[in-house]
């Protein structure tokens, strides 16, 4: 018997991207992780960046299954340590444009140092950094960006701990590109995400996403349609905003937008400087 | 591959411990080190960077031990043989990648220059503390080839067969080095560059989108393949299957672990190296390794002076631990006399594999361990003296330093 063709409306356009034996994905109904890997597939496509030397790598929690769905080299590694991983990939091949597509509470906690470190150095490296303000994959816990008074199930009274505004940290570490969206600004993260790819040095991109099952359930802000909606009518976009003024309290006002796009020379740049000076020699 | 000619520093040369290091991992074809500075390892850094501008090799200094063993097994996926290098404190950092490494199967080298312990013990001084950590260190079942050198010399071929085996079984291989051995300076006699036996990566060399990354051979390593080289593959820390895609089942658990801690088990016998000197006639067997080595063979050649019959066993290899070799030992001999610089650490193995056969003397000692003659030669004469088998490890009370 003749196989069934796959006919035009069977094949998705993103089935290259992606790696379909993996689907369906692991994340709930109203996240926004998927909305994020979607504009980051379309961002790769836009970008037209050779796909063979591009790479992906995670971290764990429930943005760190991003790497095993998108079909590029990609690693699933430790608690808070893609950063770090990642950096020893590019400087061993620096040809490689490497992504680092995690969580929160994965880059600015456990992984907080890295995080810095990484920027300082301004590492040739993307970083996406799904924000939703908890630690989801483990049931809802403080992360290091849930906002003040806000309610997990590590802080039932309140969350006591001000939280990371992570554009602001980003900058002030080094980064040389940063900008910040909701899983609602799809076409605006899109572009984003293609113009970072192309990008030499260290990249920012917060997407802030709704987390239906225990952010917005904890704290009763319901699914995540009312989530999306509340990004709609509380996002402002102001470009090159100064970052200092990014924070994000509990159901304020979201300032969304590209803030830093400057000009530094990348790690690799300093080091093979460094080399062709004592080649001379 | 390309040899670098500039790699390899062949002739005879005064190096210490820290520096044959480099000059091994160098002819073995390491080209990245991530490190982060400790004592008493330092000097491996500064040797590294001293020549990586004609060898073509790369470093970066990380934030932390944690980073730095993460940045190694990221590169070694690029196709260069990694390494980092370290001391006590930062190998309890690394021992959450050193489980990253068993379970991603990635092949990279750490060195662990000991010092005296628990954690910031004595940085300046040698220790043998971290035997067991290397061994048991980080979460969940693993298997992790071991070796520990005693001089410049064996660094440097100790390396090379370090970065042979990590090739040759997809792994993380351990070098127990210690603050002695690190800046001991000796002749080390480096060979040509066509005489050093190198393992080259075992590659996957088929259809692009046919490549699994954990799909095992016979001997259950399986291949590898460069990142950038349009294999598109995947691979996670998590149990996994043959695609590297995660499976959280219990018998994914057996079918992803068990190969990897057979991989080794199936081929101790390939891996493991000794030197048995003297052990045909011998009433007593000197265990030991490492730093210890001096006053060891001092101590066997004294207690041969006085008329007893000592034969030696040195381990090259201290994981996976010779079993078999000293289960045969302790149906021959009267005793095992181990010295070790920490507080009973392999002794215990040596007791383990004697199954009650043979008495174990235990010489515990500090930092003077290293030329600690008398003690061991001591501890020789109490074996000697003993009548029946003891149960357990009898330690032997040294006559210094000890309040």
């Amino acid at each position: 018997m003749e196989p069934l063709r796959k006919t035009e409306k069977d094949i998705h356009p993103m089935d290259d991207l992606l790696r379909m034996d993996r689907i369906p994905h692991i994340w709930c109904p109203g996240c926004g992780i998927g909305t994020a890997v979607t504009a980051f597939a379309a961002g790769l496509a836009k970008a037209e960046i050779d796909l063979t030397k591009t790479c992906i790598v995670s971290g764990i929690g429930c943005t760190g299954r991003v790497a095993g769905y998108v079909k590029l080299d990609s690693f699933h590694t430790t608690h808070g340590r893609a950063i770090a991983f990642a950096t020893g990939i590019q400087v061993a091949n620096p040809d490689l444009k490497v992504i680092v597509f995690s969580g929160d509470g994965d880059l600015i906690s456990i992984g907080g140092n890295h995080f810095i470190h990484a920027a300082r150095r301004n590492i040739n490296m993307l970083v996406i950094c799904v924000n939703n303000f908890i630690y989801a994959m483990t049931g809802g816990q403080v992360a290091p960006t849930t906002p003040l008074a806000t309610y997990a199930t590590t802080s039932p009274f309140g969350c006591v701990e001000p939280p990371f505004n992570i554009p602001y940290l980003a900058d002030s570490s080094g980064a040389v590109y940063v900008a910040r969206w909701t899983a609602l600004h799809v076409r605006r993260l899109t572009n984003s995400i293609a113009e970072a790819l192309k990008k030499p040095g260290f990249s920012v991109i917060e997407v802030i996403s709704p987390c239906a099952m225990y952010y917005s359930r904890i704290n009763r802000l319901g699914d995540g349609l009312d989530m999306m909606k509340f990004y709609h009518d509380n996002t402002e976009i102001r470009h090159g905003e100064d970052t200092k003024n990014l924070d994000i309290g509990f159901q304020t006002k979201i300032i969304v937008g590209k803030f830093v796009d400057r000009e530094r020379p990348t790690y690799m740049d300093s080091y093979n400087k460094w080399l062709s000076g004592t080649k001379k020699d | 591959m390309k040899t670098n000619l500039k790699a390899v520093l062949t002739g005879t040369h005064t190096l210490s411990g820290n520096e044959a290091f480099i000059e091994g991992a160098f002819a073995a074809g390491c080209r990245f080190l991530a490190a982060y500075p400790i004592m008493p390892a330092i000097e491996t850094i500064e040797r590294y960077l001293k020549r990586s501008a004609e060898v073509g090799a790369t470093f970066i200094q990380m934030e932390d031990e944690i980073s730095a063993l993460a940045a190694v097994i990221g590169a070694s996926w690029t196709g260069k043989k990694s390494m980092t290098v370290t001391s006590g404190p930062g190998f309890s950092n690394m021992m959450e990648h050193l489980g990253l490494g068993v379970m991603l199967e990635t092949p990279c080298v750490i060195v662990d220059v000991q010092q005296s312990g628990p954690s910031l013990g004595i940085p300046t001084r040698a220790g043998q503390g971290d035997m067991m950590q290397a061994r048991w260190g980080s979460h969940g079942d693993y298997e992790v080839i071991t070796l520990s050198p005693s001089s410049p010399q064996e660094m440097f071929d100790f390396t090379i067969k370090a970065f042979n085996f990590s090739e040759k079984y997809r792994t993380p291989v351990i070098i127990m080095s210690d603050e002695y051995v690190a800046h001991k300076k000796e002749k080390v006699i480096i060979p040509r560059a066509d005489e050093i036996k190198i393992t080259p990566r075992r590659y996957f060399k088929g259809q692009k989108d046919k490549y699994l990354p954990f799909k095992r051979d016979k001997d259950f390593v399986p291949r590898m393949v460069d990142i950038g080289d349009g294999y598109k593959f995947h691979v996670t820390g998590l149990t996994h299957d043959d695609k590297g895609y995660p499976i959280m089942l219990e018998e994914c658990q057996e079918y992803n672990v068990h190969p990897i801690l057979w991989k080794i088990r199936n081929d101790t016998e390939k891996i493991i190296e000794f030197q048995e000197i003297g052990t045909k006639d011998a009433e007593i067997v000197i265990v030991y390794y490492g730093a210890t080595s001096g006053a060891a063979s001092k101590a066997i050649k004294q207690a041969r002076d006085l008329g007893i019959k000592v034969g030696s066993l040195k381990l090259d290899t201290v994981w996976p631990f010779p079993d078999k070799k000293i289960t045969e030992l302790a149906e021959k001999v009267k005793a095992f006399v181990v010295p070790e610089i920490n507080y009973g650490q392999i002794v215990s193995e040596v007791e383990r594999c004697s199954y009650g056969n043979a008495n174990v003397v235990f010489v515990s000692h500090g930092e003077n361990g290293i030329d600690n003659t008398e003690d061991i030669v001591s501890a020789i004469k109490l074996a000697l003296n003993e009548e029946k088998i003891k149960k357990g490890i009898i330690e032997y009370q040294s006559q210094t330093g000890r309040v």
